[in-house]
């Protein structure tokens, strides 16, 4: 067993289930974010420097400080809702959970894979990530670019204000009744 | 540094992924849901990076690609969810799904 990777297994779960399941809401983002260095951290471990490098920049970085923003936007602090505690709900959720991880370890520990060995460390793989990127996924790259655009204007218009949008509407339904009459 | 297994690693992930799918299922704020599916997200990353590693050639790449990809994907996921939160916010003054019934049939 590799110390190193069980230490940075234990956080990572641990700040993981805090995340979801601490009361205030702050700060199971802030849990989330130290998760995501976790992850960012076995990436690193595995040899996926700029995957690891692009989890930090995106997750830690964007993804984490975007959900602080919508959660201080919207009402911030605790949920107002879980005063109404409902054992039966979380029961369930909770079991459903751990069936879930008991088939998939199930499936772990009798696939084939486990026999797996390493092979020894890649070398390079940046500068075939890069190739191949602008090889043979030139189109998937192409069509991702696109997409983060979209998202971006698309992401804004949904946050545009309601209220423009209601009087639009609202004139032009009733130039519609004007014009029926 | 590094197991010389696989199964850590899977067994990480699926932690990862079951957490995440908890809180879907428990929570009752859609931005921590939002963070939940980011979480489960992130499970399937560290699944792709390991068989990338413990693939023999080291030629291939699929796997790191795929999580390029998937990165992105996430990114402008979380960017439009957040969007739509907020203005579900504005509408119902509420981040609670369940107040959110109005095309309930």
């Amino acid at each position: 067993m590799s110390l190193f990777f069980t230490i940075t297994a234990l956080i990572t779960m641990a700040s993981a289930i805090a995340a979801m399941t601490l009361r205030n809401l702050v700060h199971c983002v802030l849990c989330l974010t130290v998760t995501f260095a976790g992850i960012a951290l076995v990436f690193l471990q595995l040899g996926a420097e700029f995957i690891g490098f692009s989890q930090i920049l995106v997750y830690i970085g964007a993804v984490s400080i975007l959900m602080l923003f919508a959660l201080l936007m919207t009402r911030g602090g605790t949920e107002l809702t879980l005063k109404r505690w409902d054992p039966v709900h979380w029961i369930t959720g909770t079991l459903i959970g751990i069936a879930g991880f008991g088939v998939m370890s199930f499936a772990i520990f009798n696939s084939s894979l486990r026999q797996s060995k390493i092979p020894e460390a890649k070398a390079d793989s940046l500068h075939a990530l890069g190739n191949s990127l602008l090889s043979q996924y030139v189109l998937p790259l192409e069509v991702m670019a696109l997409l983060l655009t979209v998202a971006l204007i698309g992401a804004a218009l949904i946050a545009l204000p309601e209220k423009k949008v209601f009087r639009r509407n609202a004139s032009f339904s009733k130039n519609q009744e004007s014009g029926n009459k | 540094m590094i197991m010389d297994s696989l199964t850590p690693y899977l067994l990480l992930s699926a932690g990862l992924f079951c957490t995440g799918l908890m809180g879907v299922l428990l929570r009752r704020n859609i931005i921590i849901m939002l963070a939940g599916v980011e979480l489960m997200l992130n499970a399937a990353n560290i699944n792709f990076v390991a068989f990338w590693r413990f693939h023999p050639s080291s030629e291939e790449v699929s796997g790191l690609a795929m999580v390029v990809f998937a990165i992105a994907i996430a990114a402008a996921e979380a960017a439009v969810g957040l969007a739509l939160a907020i203005s579900i916010y504005r509408h119902y003054r509420s981040t609670n799904p369940e107040n959110m019934g109005d095309l309930k049939g």
